[in-house]
């Protein structure tokens, strides 16, 4: 049976070679762009002929349909094979993707093709939320159109990595090279806005079959492969993110008393047994005990693998938990700032409530705000109150529980989410997670300097109380001040934040903590990690710590605050005689290792961006009030130097 | 190292069908003894390894099954502790319905679809697993893995969800429901492949073996009992075939074949010229048969 065929699936080999070899295929999902006009059906339609996949029968009913509706003169019209789908369209029928399948001695593949030009942005959008790959089509004689721009940006959106140019139809220009050259230029130009990692341009003809499955003698010059033969070997493997293990828990297992498993499929990383892990929300800590499959346990398992995991504790798990290692957490939040493409008629507009179905999470959320809306054609942003259907926008979405997830662009398991609109249930919306830190730098800054920037109402700060500073010392015995802990992330601010107020409280004092994190959470939930939005963040902190020093207590302050001008700015908002200014001193290999957050590594890795003592300075006090060498004092030492201080200025009796 | 397509395939359809576990009341799965439902059955064992599926099966018998199919259904779920509940359409079987004095839409519509909506209902099920898959024609491209159904048990093809990455939309209000396929992604070649890797145990029906049959319009048909009614010039001979596809043996079409082992199947299958749901005569009847029969509650 075997032949000399390249094409044949069993040339020259026998059945056992062949499901050997079939066994150990790899599988690239891709997408197909562009209209009818730039030859997407016929490609779609050379590409499963050329490769075999269509039955003569099949063949037969094309070549039909080619006499009486085809566009090819009468000769088989490639693009009626995947074109079944126009009755359809004509009935109302909603069509957002039609896949295709497809496969070679290398690989299989399935083509994800988004008919239509209405609906093309939310049709783009759910088409290429699984692609590894996504072919642009142009036409030759039309070159780089608003539409193939669009394109490209859905694709950069949705975090498609690899992209291929197919500059169709060059047998209408005669296989001009200029012509190609030209295209490609000017795609190169449009295409250095967009975050595109791999990008390959192949001139060909869908109709002829021209460097599609077979080379193109007509284009001698073009000295890359055809589309088949890129797709065959386009590296995809690195496209998986496994370095950091986010298993989020889909079902618990109790089949039995003695048997309690958590079966889910692992998004992204890899886990062995043994590992230690973090169950989030309870921040609990146990080990693998097993990972459980029907083939027999494993020693180490890896995304997308879907398995069952014992743990050697009894902690509790339930869906959408997250499983983590302990020193690679992912952000946990109850707002987060997103991309977002809107699916449905009626518009994301600000308050109303929707689901929002991220990995095996589901929590009510509302749209906090909507920055700016894009223009997918010309990639600019404009202010907007809402966003249609086929609108693309950047917004802050507030959620009522929090979730655990990474920006989208480093993990797209964990970084994309649906938006599930409460009355219809219907799906409305998809989005992409950003990089909380990275925004805020990339964000333009257009207000004036908050710090000095006039108030609405200039009027006196406290124009009415009438219990005097002296009066609330004499109740509190103290004077009221606010202690600045400064210092690198992790170098023991808040141990000794938290272990100070216990000290001052149980001797009486009237005190409180102000830790930069809780802040983040609540009054500052919509700053970042940018010099500014720090700068912000503590000028909001003393703010606060001002009105409870009016108020007679004293605040202790524990921020990473690394820029001296802005502690300086501290010390004028409260009043110099006010400010305590405590540098804690560990430097940052000591606070790297003791970070059990993952802060440090992921800084390292460049997904934490500006980060003071990795990727952005920390600026030491030149003349801070008390220095605390954490790196070598315990906390109870380093609270007995600050008690020792307050009592020697008198601050306290 | 990456998985190999056809552990990912099974990983996808793992997800999917525990996704629907977490998220359902009350699911069942559609086991018709095919090829398809076998993989189908096998993938949802793996899912829930050391327990067992969390869900009965559904045969929906027309009585005009092949006896080895019903043999092999009743063992298979025997050997693996699974809940099987079997449902026909006995007012129409009162009425006289069957596969000769009634056209084939009429008769597949009361004895397939009628009868699938019927067990869905009287059983409450909220989502009901099925082993389509995209590949098998042009009209499935297009498919969601969820797809919907409204308190009527009807496909509004004007309401369906964007699907997006993994992230499935399972909610439903009390009386609605959804048909669930898992194996969307995967083509015969892959079925095929993944019962050799996994040595599935299929009915004997796929395998060639000398059958009692006649031809009739091109058509071969195996006459599997007495209830044939045969046309005078008809007389069942022995021929070498066996099944692509199975339905109710006087409306299945067999091919002749000399495969007798999976790897043998898939060889012939290479090769083969024509596609598979030529077989099934209960497409051919009209054109867009599919669609209207989804709209009416068929799979």
């Amino acid at each position: 049976m075997a032949t000399n065929d390249p094409l044949d699936p069993l040339a020259g080999v026998d059945i056992d070679t062949y499901l050997e070899r079939h066994q150990q295929k790899e599988l690239l999902r891709l997408l197909t762009c562009g209209s009818v006009d730039d030859g997407k059906s016929t490609l779609i339609g050379r590409l499963l002929h050329d490769t075999r996949q269509i039955y003569e029968d099949q063949l037969a009913a094309v070549k039909r349909d080619s006499v009486k509706q085809g566009t090819t003169g009468g000769a088989v019209d490639l693009a009626l094979l995947t074109d079944g789908l126009r009755a359809e369209r004509e009935q109302g029928i909603t069509i957002d993707v039609a896949y295709r399948y497809f496969s070679t001695d290398r690989r299989k593949f399935i083509i994800a093709d988004c008919p239509g030009h209405e609906q093309y942005t939310r049709n783009m959008a759910t088409g290429a939320s699984n692609c590894h790959l996504a072919i642009i089509l142009i036409d030759a004689r039309h070159g780089v159109m608003p539409q193939t721009r669009r394109h490209s940006f859905i694709c950069a959106l949705l975090g498609i990595k690899h992209l291929v140019v197919a500059i169709n139809k060059m047998d209408l220009v005669a296989y001009d090279q200029a012509r190609h050259d030209q295209i490609k230029r000017d795609y190169t130009d449009f295409i250095a806005k967009l975050e595109v990692h791999d990008l390959s341009f192949i001139p060909m003809s869908a109709l002829t079959g021209e460097n599609v499955v077979e080379p193109a003698p007509s284009m001698p010059w073009y000295l890359g492969p055809p589309l088949l033969a890129h797709l065959e070997s386009v590296h995809i493997a690195s496209d998986y993110n496994l370095a950091d293990l986010r298993f989020p828990v889909q079902l618990v297992q109790r089949p039995s008393h003695d048997f309690r498993g958590f079966a889910g499929t692992i998004a992204s990383g890899m886990l062995r047994r043994g590992d230690e892990v973090v169950v989030l929300p309870s921040r609990a800590r146990t080990r693998i005990d097993r990972i459980v499959t029907f083939d027999g346990d494993l020693e180490v398992a890896q995304a997308p693998m879907a398995v069952t995991l014992t743990l050697t504790d009894e902690v509790d798990v339930s869906r959408g938990d997250m499983l983590c290692h302990p020193d690679d957490l992912p952000h946990q939040s109850d707002q987060v700032e997103a991309m977002i493409v809107w699916m449905a008629e009626r518009p994301l507009v600000p308050g109303r409530s929707y689901l929002f179905k991220q990995t095996t999470r589901v929590v009510p959320a509302e749209l906090a705000t909507l920055h700016h809306a894009i223009d997918v054609d010309t990639l600019e942003r404009r202010p907007a109150s809402s966003l249609a259907m086929n609108e693309v926008g950047r917004v802050t979405l507030s959620l009522h529980r929090p979730v655990f997830h990474d920006p989208y662009k480093h993990n797209r398991a964990t970084g994309a989410f649906i938006i599930i609109d409460r009355s219809s249930n219907g799906t409305v919306g998809a989005g992409m997670l950003l990089d909380h830190s990275e925004l805020a730098e990339t964000a333009e800054h257009t207000l004036d300097d908050p710090w000095t920037a006039p108030g609405v109402d200039e009027g006196p700060r406290d124009p009415g109380s009438v219990i005097t500073a002296g009066e609330r010392e004499a109740r509190f015995g103290q004077r009221a001040v606010t202690l600045l802990l400064t210092g690198l992330p992790a170098s023991g601010k808040a141990t000794l934040a938290y272990a100070l107020e216990r000290r001052l409280f149980d001797a009486g004092r009237a005190v409180t903590v102000l830790y930069g994190p809780a802040m983040r959470r609540g009054l500052s939930r919509d700053l970042g990690y940018s010099a500014d939005d720090r700068s912000e963040n503590l000028r909001r902190s003393a703010e606060v710590a001002r009105l409870v020093n009016h108020a007679g207590m004293s605040c202790i302050c524990a921020f990473v605050a690394p820029h001296a001008a802005v502690r300086q700015r501290v010390r004028q908002l409260l009043g110099e005689d006010r400010v305590i200014e405590v540098y804690l001193s560990a430097p940052a290999e000591v606070c790297r290792q003791r970070d059990t957050t993952g802060m440090y590594a992921r800084a390292e890795r460049g997904e934490l961006k500006a980060f003071p003592g990795v990727s952005a300075p920390y600026e030491p006090p030149e003349r801070p009030d008390l220095v605390l060498a954490t790196d070598t004092l315990g906390p109870d030492e380093c609270v007995t130097q600050v008690l020792a201080l307050l009592q020697a200025r008198g601050l306290i009796t | 190292m990456n998985l190999t397509h056809l552990r990912q395939l099974e990983a996808e359809s793992i997800h999917i069908i525990r996704e629907v576990v977490a998220e359902f009341e009350r699911p069942v799965l559609l086991f018709s003894g095919g090829k398809d439902s076998a993989c189908m059955l096998h993938v949802a064992r793996k899912a829930f390894f050391p327990a067992r599926p969390p869900f009965p099966l559904l045969h929906i018998n027309t009585t005009w099954d092949f006896r080895d199919l019903l043999d092999y259904r009743d063992s298979f779920c025997e050997q693996h502790g699974l809940d099987l509940i079997v449902y026909t359409n006995e007012q129409a079987l009162a009425e006289g319905m069957n596969p000769f004095d009634f056209p084939t839409p009429q008769y597949s519509a009361a004895m397939q679809t009628q009868a699938l909506v019927q067990a869905l209902k009287a059983g409450g099920y909220d989502a009901a697993f099925g082993g389509a898959r995209r590949d098998e024609e042009k009209a499935r491209a297009k498919e969601r893995v969820y797809s919907f159904r409204n308190k009527q048990m009807q496909w509004d093809p004007k309401n369906q969800r964007p699907e997006l990455w993994n992230l499935y939309n399972g909610k439903v209000n009390p009386g609605e429901s959804i048909r669930v396929f898992p194996l969307s992604n995967w083509t015969e070649l892959d079925v095929w492949l993944y019962i050799h890797l996994e040595q599935i145990p299929l009915t004997p029906l796929y395998f060639a073996k000398p059958r009692p049959s006649i031809v009739r319009d091109g058509t071969i048909i195996v006459v599997d009992d007495d209830r044939m009614r045969l046309r005078p010039d008809e007389t069942p001979t022995l021929r070498t075939v066996r099944f692509r596809t199975l339905g109710d043996y006087p409306l299945s079409g067999a091919v002749e074949s000399p495969a007798t082992t999976v790897p043998q199947i898939i060889e012939e299958m290479l090769v083969a010229t024509h596609s598979e749901r030529q077989g099934r005569l209960i497409d051919h009847d009209e054109a867009g048969s599919m669609e209207q029969k989804k709209k009416e509650g068929y799979f």
